[in-house]
């Protein structure tokens, strides 16, 4: 009776501590997530006014022919970059995206496309490298405090590998969307070759101006449109912190509210067993002590 | 006389904004004036030049910008600049500092894109902080 009143006494202990530990974690995302969102903030202001200028250029010059707008005729392949995070207790963050990743292969795939993954995150970087796919290109390190910096080199080697001759064909970015605190979304995007929307409701009231150019059209959209790019990519890594904090702090709150629901009913569990130890001894003394009458009884 | 709306972004934050009278900033083909309705431009700056943002009254604003756009169209001007540093925020004695590296680094025989790539920022920095280079 006694041990299974120390076993039990272990497990609260025990749990205990795992409760303290996965309540820092969601207090520590909790905070992280508003950084992250500030960060998202701050970039916006960059992007709404390279997305204007972007636009700005297609709608004056009327034939956008770049290397980086061109669609090929026939893509026999396309690069994937998928956003996943460094580190893990966070709920299913990466399985989803990852399965959403394999789900796009598997489309690109039915159209003839062979898909090469470029990797961020070291749980993506694990997932890939445990089933021995072929990488090409990791990233690993940041997937909390994304700089634009390591934007500009994953761009770089995005853009370098589309320009090649026998390179990707098409680049598509899967990442976690920042809704709310409570809503992220995988999304699959395709972010080369660029496709160059005009949308008709946003220019009704204002009418794109006539841009002149310095030096000229072709050389401001030859750098203009990897500085594009590399904000698409930029605003990814920056919503995919984001997100990664909010569901590490969700799992970590679910983890927190399992392991009280387990101290309850081990300590329910263990006041029974001590009252039924107590019960036991009690009626054990009793039986006891008449036996002990009964045969004092017998002797007179 | 109308005035100019102003702002100076970089990719991680918003750096200035606010009303001007004119603004002076070096594209690629050369130093650029912008004044109440200038027409639509969108111009490519060189890296490591410096901006100054005339303001009536007020001290010109000064930022050292390191490559990016600008963008002009109905008295708004936006500067999509990759990094940029206003003057007042500058750190001299680093500037200075990075500066007489990179100018080692070239005496002593290693030229490379990288290299002037740093001394040209970190002159455009000292510039921007208004000291002489």
């Amino acid at each position: 009776m006694g041990a299974q009143l120390r076993l039990l006494r272990r497990r609260i202990k025990s749990v205990k501590s795992t409760a303290k530990i996965t309540r820092a974690q969601e207090l520590i995302a909790s905070s992280r997530i508003v950084k992250a969102q500030q960060r998202m903030q701050a970039a916006v202001p960059y992007e709404q006014e390279i997305t204007r200028a972007v636009s700005g250029v297609v709608s004056n010059t009327a034939s956008v022919d770049h290397p980086l707008t061109v669609e090929k005729e026939k893509p026999s392949s396309a690069g994937v970059l998928i956003v996943t995070s460094d580190s893990g207790f966070c709920g299913g963050f990466n399985a989803n995206i990852l399965r959403e990743a394999e789900a796009l292969r598997g489309l690109l795939e039915e159209r003839g496309i062979r898909a090469v993954p470029f990797v961020v995150g070291r749980k993506g970087v694990t997932w890939h490298t445990f089933r021995s796919r072929k990488m090409g290109g990791r990233w690993e390190g940041f997937s909390r405090r994304p700089s634009y910096a390591d934007a500009k080199a994953i761009a770089d080697t995005l853009i370098e590998s589309f320009k090649e001759e026998n390179g990707i064909d098409e680049i598509h970015i899967v990442s976690t969307e920042f809704v709310s605190m409570l809503t992220q979304n995988v999304v699959v995007r395709r972010i080369l070759p660029l496709e160059v929307v005009e949308s008709e409701a946003e220019s009704t009231d204002t009418i794109p101006p006539y841009f002149e150019f310095e030096p000229n059209a072709a050389e401001v959209l030859d750098s203009l449109l990897p500085r594009y790019v590399e904000s698409r990519i930029f605003n990814a890594l920056l919503q995919s912190a984001a997100s990664e904090e909010a569901s590490r702090r969700r799992a970590m709150k679910s983890a927190t509210d399992n392991a009280n629901e387990l101290i309850r009913v081990f300590t329910m569990q263990m006041n029974q067993a001590r009252q039924a130890e107590i019960t036991q001894e009690i009626s054990e003394i009793v039986g006891g002590a008449n036996a002990l009458a009964d045969a004092a009884a017998g002797k007179e | 006389m109308a005035k100019l709306r102003v702002g100076v972004v970089s990719p991680e934050r918003e750096i200035w904004s606010g009303e001007a009278d004119m603004v002076i900033a070096k594209t690629v083909d050369g130093e650029i004036g912008i004044m109440p309705e200038h027409a639509p431009v969108l111009g490519v700056l060189v890296e490591g030049g410096v901006l100054r943002v005339k303001r009536g009254g007020e001290s010109d604003l000064v930022a050292a910008v390191h490559g990016g756009f600008i963008s002009v169209a109905n008295n708004d001007v936006s500067i999509l600049a990759e990094a940029a540093e206003l003057g007042s925020e500058v750190d001299v004695a680093a500037a200075r500092d990075a500066l007489q590296r990179a100018q080692a680094s070239i005496e002593a025989g290693q030229e490379d894109a990288d290299i002037r790539l740093a001394a040209k920022r970190a002159r455009a920095r000292l510039r921007a902080a208004g000291e002489e280079v």
